[in-house]
C-alpha cells in the first residue's frame, strides 16, 4: 500500500472507532451529557484528562519548540505538567465533593450571586474559544499535509466527526472517545520515538537513549549535540539563556493557568467518589507525562538528525522529505552564498517570518521567496518548528505506516482537545446561564435539548474559526493560560480554603485579574508589538508570564474586597464545611 | 479524628508537598539548575535532566504520596466516626 492509501487506512479506521463509541454511549440525560453519570473509572478519566489536556500543539508543535529553544523548553515541559499537583492537591477532590456540573456552578454558587457565576461564565467561554480555534485549525492542517486535501475540508470533516460524539454523547461520549483517542495518540508519539532512539543510540527507551551514547561512538548525544549548536552558532543546547525571573513567571502562569482551564477540571467532576478524583488527577498526569518526557527526547534526536542530513549537503542531493516539505512550505532554503550547498546556522536567513513563495523556480528547481534576504548572517534555511514531529519518520528513514500512524496520532490529540472544550462552551451556556440564570422553568429534557443545541452551534463557530483563523490565535495561547490562571483559579482556591471570601471579593477579585491580565498582553501583543521585549516589561515579565501577577492581583483584591464588606451567609460558611469533608 | 483535626491533617499535608514541589521546579529546575549542571548522570547534565525530566517524575510521585497520605486520613476519620455509632 502507498503511503496516502495508509494513511487514509488509518485515519478511517480510527474516526469509524470513535463514531461507534459514540453511538454506543449516547447520553440519556443531563447527569450523563455533563457529567458522564458520575460513573466513569478514575483510570479511564486519567486518560482521558491526559487525552483531553495534550492538544494538536503538545503532539505536533512542543517537541520542535523545544527542539529550537534547548534547555529553555524546560518551561513548557514543567509547567504543562506541574498545574497537574495543584489540580490534585487544592481543586479536583474538593470540586468533586461540591458534585454540581460546572465551573460556574461553584463559584455561583459558593459566592451566592448571578453576576459571579455570569463572569465565570464570561472567563470560560472566552479561554475556551482561545483555545478551540487553535485546534479546529490543526485538524484542518493536518488533513491537508498528510492526506493532500483543502484546510477547509478538513476542517469541516473534523466538524462532522466532533459533531456525532459531542452532540449525541455528551460528556459520555466524549470521555471514552477520549479514552480511545489517548491510546491511538500515544501509540502515534511513542512508535516512531522508539525507532529513532533505537537508530541514534541503540537505547530503545527514549527517555534514556537521550542520555546515552551514539552508536558506534562514545560521544554523548548531548555532548553532541551541544557542539553541533556551538559550531553553527547557536548557544549550547543544555543551557539556558532567559533571566530566571521570566522563566520563573512563565511556568508558574502555565501551571496556574493548566489547573483553571475549565475542561481540564470539569473532567474531575465525572468519577464517583471524591479519592477517585484524587486518585484519577495521579493517573491523568502518569499518561501525560509519557508523552511528555519523551518529547524532549525526540526534541534532541531530530534535531541532530536534521543538521547532520542536510548540513553542507549540496542541495539536488538533499533528501526526498527535504524538498517534499519545502513544496508544502514548511520549509525554504535561499542560496545566498551561491555555493549550491544548504549552509544552516544560527539567525534567520530571511525577514518578515514566515516564507512568502513565488510561483517560479530558482536555479537548482528550489522555490523562490519574496521575502528580503538578511544580510547579518549566512544561514540559508527556514525550518518551522512543526518538522521536527512530522517530518521525523522519514527524517529517520521509517516505515510508510509509521508516517501515517503519526496523522491518525494528530487528529487525536486535536479532536479530542476540541471536543473537551466544546462541552463546556456548551453546557455553560444550557446549564448556567439558561437553566440557572434565565430560564429557570425548564424541565431537564428541555435543558438536555437545549445541551445539545449549544453544543452543535459551538461546534459550527469552531469550525468558523477554523476556516477562516482570525490573525491572532497564534498570540493568543498566552492569553488562554494568563487568564484561566488570573480569574478562574484563585476564585475557586479561595472559595474552598478561605470562608471569609465573600461575593464582593470574588467578582471583583476575577475583573481585577481579568483587567490587569489583558491589558498587559493586549499592550504588548497588540496595541505596541515594538516595545514588546525586556526593557519595557513591569519587573522583567513578558506577556507569557503575566497571569501570574494577575494571579495575585486577584488575591489581592479578593481578600481586601472581602474584609470591608458583610461576611458570606451562614449556609454557604456551612457548604464549605461540607466540600472540605471527603 | 474529628473533623477539624481532619482538615488541619489536610492543610499540614498540602504546605509540605506544596513546598517540595516549589523546590522541584523551581529550585532544581530553575535556580539550582546552572549549579547542578556540574554533576551529570550518564550523559545528561544534573540540572538539564531536572529541569526536562526529573521534575516530571517528580510531581507524578507527589500526586501519589498525596492520595496515599490522604487515604490513610480519611481512614482515621472514617474509623472515629463508626466508634461514635
Amino acid at each position: 500500500m502507498s503511503a496516502q492509501a495508509l494513511t487514509y487506512f488509518f485515519v478511517g479506521l480510527s474516526f469509524m472507532l470513535y463514531i461507534a463509541i459514540a453511538i454506543w454511549s449516547r447520553a440519556e440525560s443531563t447527569n450523563d451529557f455533563y457529567v458522564a453519570g458520575k460513573g466513569v473509572n478514575p483510570v479511564a478519566n486519567g486518560m482521558a484528562t491526559a487525552a483531553d489536556w495534550m492538544s494538536a500543539s503538545s503532539f505536533i508543535s512542543m517537541a520542535g519548540l523545544i527542539s529550537f529553544l534547548g534547555k529553555d523548553g524546560a518551561v513548557y515541559l514543567m509547567g504543562w505538567t506541574g498545574g497537574y499537583v495543584l489540580l490534585a492537591l487544592l481543586l479536583a477532590p474538593y470540586l468533586r465533593k461540591f458534585g454540581q456540573y460546572t465551573v460556574p456552578d461553584f463559584i455561583g454558587t459558593r459566592y451566592y450571586s448571578k453576576t459571579a457565576r455570569l463572569v465565570a461564565v464570561l472567563c470560560l467561554i472566552f479561554i475556551s474559544f482561545t483555545y478551540v480555534a487553535g485546534q479546529m485549525r490543526g485538524v484542518g492542517i493536518v488533513f491537508s499535509r498528510f492526506l493532500e486535501v483543502e484546510i477547509n475540508i478538513g476542517v469541516i470533516i473534523g466538524m462532522i466527526v466532533v459533531f456525532f460524539y459531542a452532540v449525541l454523547g455528551g460528556m459520555k461520549g466524549i470521555t471514552y472517545t477520549q479514552v480511545a483517542q489517548y491510546c491511538v495518540m500515544i501509540f502515534a508519539y511513542l512508535v516512531p520515538a522508539i525507532f529513532i532512539s533505537i537508530l541514534i543510540t541503540g537505547n530503545p527507551v527514549p527517555q534514556l537513549g537521550f542520555g546515552d551514547t551514539l552508536v558506534n561512538s562514545s560521544t554523548y548525544l548531548l555532548d553532541k549535540l551541544d557542539q553541533l549548536s556551538v559550531d553553527l552558532g547557536f548557544n549550547a543546547y543544555t543551557e539556558s539563556t532567559k533571566s530566571n525571573i521570566d522563566i520563573f513567571c512563565i511556568t508558574a502562569a502555565l501551571m496556574f493557568g493548566t489547573a483553571g482551564l475549565p475542561h481540564v477540571i470539569v473532567r474531575f467532576f465525572t468519577v464517583p467518589k471524591v479519592s477517585d478524583a484524587r486518585k484519577s488527577a495521579g493517573y491523568a498526569l502518569i499518561c501525560i507525562a509519557i508523552l511528555y518526557t519523551t518529547a524532549p527526547a525526540v526534541a534532541a534526536f531530530s534535531r541532530v538528525n536534521f543538521i547532520e542530513s542536510i548540513q553542507e549537503k549540496s542541495y539536488l542531493d538533499s533528501p526526498d522529505w527535504f524538498k517534499n516539505w519545502e513544496n508544502i512550505g514548511l520549509i525554504a532554503w535561499k542560496d545566498k552564498n551561491e555555493d549550491g550547498l544548504v549552509n544552516y546556522s544560527a539567525g534567520k536567513a530571511f525577514g518578515e517570518g514566515r516564507p512568502d513563495f513565488l510561483d517560479s523556480r530558482g536555479s537548482q528547481g528550489e522555490r523562490k521567496i519574496k521575502n528580503p534576504i538578511t544580510k547579518d548572517n549566512d544561514n540559508e534555511v527556514y525550518i518551522d518548528q512543526d518538522i521536527m514531529v512530522l517530518a521525523n519518520p522519514e527524517i529517520a528513514k521509517l516505515p510508510a505506516w509509521v508516517m501515517a500512524l503519526v496523522a491518525a496520532g494528530g487528529l487525536a490529540a486535536a479532536l479530542s482537545t476540541a471536543a473537551g472544550l466544546l462541552l463546556v462552551i456548551s453546557s455553560s451556556i444550557s446549564h448556567d446561564l439558561l437553566k440557572k440564570t434565565f430560564m429557570p422553568k425548564i424541565n431537564e429534557r428541555q435543558e438536555l435539548f437545549y445541551a445539545r443545541c449549544s453544543a452543535a452551534i459551538a461546534i459550527f463557530i469552531a469550525g468558523l474559526f477554523g476556516i477562516y483563523p482570525p490573525g491572532f490565535v497564534a498570540q493568543v495561547v498566552a492569553f488562554a493560560f494568563g487568564l484561566a490562571a488570573s480569574t478562574i483559579f484563585p476564585a475557586i482556591f479561595l472559595g474552598i480554603f478561605f470562608k471569609r471570601i465573600n461575593k464582593e471579593g470574588a467578582i471583583f477579585g476575577m475583573l481585577g485579574g481579568l483587567l490587569f491580565t489583558s491589558s498587559y498582553i493586549i499592550f504588548f501583543k497588540f496595541i505596541s508589538p515594538e516595545l514588546n521585549n525586556s526593557d519595557n516589561w513591569l519587573f522583567g515579565i513578558s506577556p507569557e508570564g503575566i497571569g501570574f501577577l494577575g494571579m495575585f492581583v486577584n488575591l489581592i483584591i479578593a481578600v481586601f474586597g472581602s474584609a470591608f464588606s458583610s461576611k458570606p451567609p451562614f449556609e454557604v460558611e456551612k457548604m464549605v464545611d461540607q466540600i472540605r469533608l471527603p | 479524628m474529628t473533623d477539624k483535626e481532619y482538615w488541619k491533617a489536610n492543610i499540614r499535608l498540602l504546605i509540605i508537598l506544596l513546598s517540595i514541589w516549589l523546590m522541584i521546579w523551581f529550585g532544581f529546575g530553575i535556580i539550582l539548575s546552572d549549579f547542578l549542571d556540574q554533576f551529570s548522570i550518564g550523559g545528561f547534565k544534573l540540572g538539564f535532566w531536572f529541569a526536562q525530566q526529573g521534575s516530571i517524575y517528580g510531581f507524578v510521585i507527589l500526586i501519589f504520596a498525596y492520595v496515599f497520605a490522604m487515604n490513610h486520613i480519611e481512614k482515621k476519620l472514617n474509623d472515629n466516626k463508626e466508634k461514635k455509632n
